[in-house]
């Protein structure tokens, strides 16, 4: 099953690739890993989403744990909490296709925000699957290319992963 | 105080308790080694090679509880050291491992000597630090200690870059006194309640066996265990790693367990109805094949380090802690509850281990005109009485030292388990030597396994370090030999040593004695001359049955009750 980390971790240098060389080192699959600082510039905050069996994934929250730097750790998809991910994807409009592709991202709620004659850059913001979804629907041929930041999550309530 | 980083790195080990350092010099560590020449309170240990650093630090960790520390120069000297490294990660040994780095500003810029240290080693250390600021050596070196010796413990290290040791600029100095990480709280308890519940489930059970490992020692529980044992009156069987914590010599002791376990172990094991495991992990060569471990038993599963329970094993009752804490409180539970183990069911369970006993699994040619390396060993433990510190290498010797040296105290065995590292034997006895001057120290060798740290010869010259060296010399890769005997036709490839230096002569080279015995009946008298040598190293090369085999053997991928006893035998 897919499972969603939310890790707290010492802003060290080093840290993410202690995360990274956990799960290449016992073969843990990792779909996508997400980075950036919090408040505390002395914290990270990542995301990871991972899958396997249930087994699989209560060895990876402990050999997470495990790490010297890993301060806090919580499995969102254990409780409710929401995910969004955000991608940029460069798509050729030319002529009719300008209007087609503009109602798209009007139907998904995104933005266009880099027009040429010949392109448009999309960008679209959302829980993974709304996201492939959008990629599902346009023509793959005018696909240029795409960047996903890979999803961040967090969990609902009042309650927050701090120290 | 005002210090420079190089007099910080020395002063911070003082501070520590830090008695003697293992190490080898080079550019990046000159600093560290001039301020080592100025003083006297830390006793540095040339060694010949950086491995033989790393392992004579973890043997005097092993036989000390106290953590072993080193420091090597960068690139070679780095990696040079991480075989000892990962040696002592797997068996989770406290060292604390300096390391020189290439100066601040060159680092990234592939400079002479430098190698990435702390991406090296990230897989074979508990936690690695690189000092970017003198400021932060003493701070981080207190962590190290901290990080290496609590918890689970392991090898840290610590990559220090030549400018941050600079003597030309000092700072004040203070060596914390405490320390508390956020991120890393080893100290739990534990729980009371999954105690009680082991306890219930224990007291109940009608064919208990305790499975014991080297937690056990690191914790240094071994009189909790004992008292346990004794109290409820149950058989305890120990892996590789954790001999000696409960007294080999007693008869509740089934000896080691695994693939090369005694019969009695393993069928205790694969009977048994409640497994108390405390301190050992399911490692591999302990299980045997997954599927077929203790089919019958509920779990009990006492350590320290969460992600071991239930990492190959399901377990049913896991308690997180420290053994030596879960240990006392489970004989206090057990001592206050009503219900005690049921003498009749119990007295039925001992009949049938003794059953199993009966069988003397190892049992070996007594009447052979040549050394048996069984043979070698139990002279051993008759000439040393039992009470020597015992070493070893790795393949068929260290498997017949576990078997036939009886070890009644924790710390005496001193093996590479985990990793399973040739060479290990010699560097560790410096260690173990160094850390109890007055004791015997023992190393059961192999002639492949002396050769690959044999330099460290020189060290045990230097040091005066009077190791009694047991070389059960059979003109094989031993172990290798056996497996290729029994599952390739006896196509020995490449496992035959054809050419082996003169041991004697060799060990006189370096200034020890030499001796060659061939003849079982003057084994016993050349080991006690050997002893009797009290303060000069002995390299006994004693001639073994070249073709022995270990006995009993599971196979890969067989279960528990299916060894092979003898070469004839079938699987029983
Ligand atoms: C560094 C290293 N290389 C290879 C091995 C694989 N290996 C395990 S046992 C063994 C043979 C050991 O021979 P020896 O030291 O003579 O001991 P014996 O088995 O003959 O008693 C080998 C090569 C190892 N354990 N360690
Ligand atoms: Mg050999």
């Amino acid at each position: 099953m897919r499972h969603i980390i939310s890790i707290l971790m010492e802003n060290e240098s080093g840290a993410l690739s202690r995360v990274s060389g956990l799960f290449t080192a016992r073969g843990y699959n990792i779909e996508s890993l997400t980075v950036a600082p919090t408040q505390d510039p002395s914290l990270s905050r990542l995301t990871l989403v991972t899958s396997g069996s249930e087994e699989i994934i209560e060895q990876i929250t402990k050999q997470l744990n495990k790490l010297i730097d890993v301060v806090k750790l919580a499995d969102l998809s254990e409780g409710i909490h929401i995910e969004r991910e955000m991608m940029m994807i460069k798509l050729r409009a030319e002529r009719t296709q300008r209007e087609e592709i503009k109602r798209l991202v009007e139907i998904f709620r995104g933005k266009i925000i880099d027009v040429t004659d010949t392109s448009y850059i999309v960008e679209l913001t959302g829980a993974s699957c709304k996201l492939d979804a959008f990629v599902e629907a346009v023509n793959a041929d005018l696909i240029v290319e795409m960047v996903r930041t890979g999803p961040s999550g967090i969990a609902r309530g009042s309650k927050g992963l701090g120290i | 105080m005002e210090l420079s980083g190089a007099e910080i790195v020395v002063q911070c080990l003082k501070d520590e308790g830090v008695e003697h350092l293992f190490g080898y010099p080079g550019g990046s560590v000159l600093h560290i080694y001039d301020a080592i020449y100025r003083q006297d309170a830390v006793k540095h240990i040339l060694v010949r090679h950086e491995q033989g650093a790393t392992h004579a630090a973890d043997g005097y960790a092993r036989s000390t509880g106290k953590p072993g520390v080193v420091l090597v120069t960068s690139g070679p000297g780095a990696t040079n050291a991480v075989t000892g490294i990962a040696t002592a990660y797997m068996d989770s040994i406290p060292l604390v491992v300096l390391t020189g780095q290439v100066p601040t500003p060159v680092i990234g810029s592939d400079a002479f000597q430098e190698v990435d240290t702390v991406g090296i080693t990230r897989p074979c250390v508990k936690h690695n630090f690189l000092i970017k600021d003198v400021k932060d050596i003493a701070l981080t070196l207190k962590k190290a200690f901290y990080i290496a010796t609590t918890g689970r413990p392991g090898p840290v290290v610590v990559d220090i870059p030549k400018d941050v040791t600079d003597p030309g600029i000092k700072i004040p100095y203070d060596y914390p006194k405490k320390i508390t990480m956020r991120s890393y709280n080893p100290q739990a308890k534990g729980h009371l309640g999954q105690v009680k519940k082991a306890v219930n489930k224990m007291l109940s059970a009608k064919k208990p066996v305790f499975y014991t490992g080297g937690g056990v020692v690191l914790g240094n529980a071994s009189k909790e265990l004992t008292e346990l044992v004794d109290e409820l009156d149950y058989p305890i069987t120990s892996t590789l790693m954790g001999l000696g914590a409960y007294p080999g010599s007693d008869r509740h002791f089934l000896g080691m367990l695994g693939m090369h376990g005694t019969y009695e172990a393993n069928m205790s094991m694969h009977e048994t109805d409640v497994l108390i495991a405390v301190g050992a992990r399911f490692d591999d060569r302990v299980t045997g094949h997954i599927q077929q471990f203790c089919p019958n038993a509920e779990i009990i599963h006492v350590d320290i380090d969460p992600a071991s329970i239930s990492k190959t094993v399901r377990v049913d009752v896991p308690i997180v802690g420290p053994v030596k804490q879960v240990l006392r409180d489970m004989l206090r539970v057990v001592k206050e509850h009503k219900k005690k183990p049921d003498k009749d069911v119990l007295a039925k369970w001992w009949v049938q281990i003794e059953k199993w006993r009966g069988m003397h699994c190892l049992k070996y040619d007594q009447n052979s005109d040549r050394i048996k390396p069984q043979f070698a060993v139990e002279t051993l433990y008759k000439v040393t009485k039992g009470d020597a510190f015992v070493a070893s290498d790795v393949g068929q010797h260290q498997m017949f030292a576990a078997q036939f040296y009886v070890f009644d105290k924790p710390r005496r065995w001193i093996n590479s388990g985990g990793l399973g590292t040739m060479g290990f034997g010699l560097p560790a006895s410096m260690g173990i030597q160094l850390a109890h001057p007055k004791a015997e120290v023992a190393l059961i060798t192999g002639e492949s396994s002396i050769q690959m740290c044999i330099q460290e010869l020189a060290t045990c010259q230097q040091y005066n370090l009077p190791i009694k060296i047991l070389l059960l010399n059979n003109g094989y890769m031993g172990m290798v030999r056996q497996w290729q005997e029994f599952f390739y036709d006896s196509r020995y490839a490449q496992s035959t040593m054809d050419v082996t230096p003169d041991f004697v002569k060799l060990a006189e080279s370096y200034g020890h004695v030499g001796m060659r015995i061939t003849d079982p009946a003057k084994l016993e008298g050349a080991m006690k001359e050997a002893f009797a040598m009290k303060d000069r190293l002995v390299f006994m090369d004693v001639v073994v049955d070249p073709e022995e085999n270990v006995f009993p053997m599971i196979a890969a991928g067989k279960g528990h009750h299916e060894m092979y006893l003898s070469p004839e035998s079938e699987l029983v």
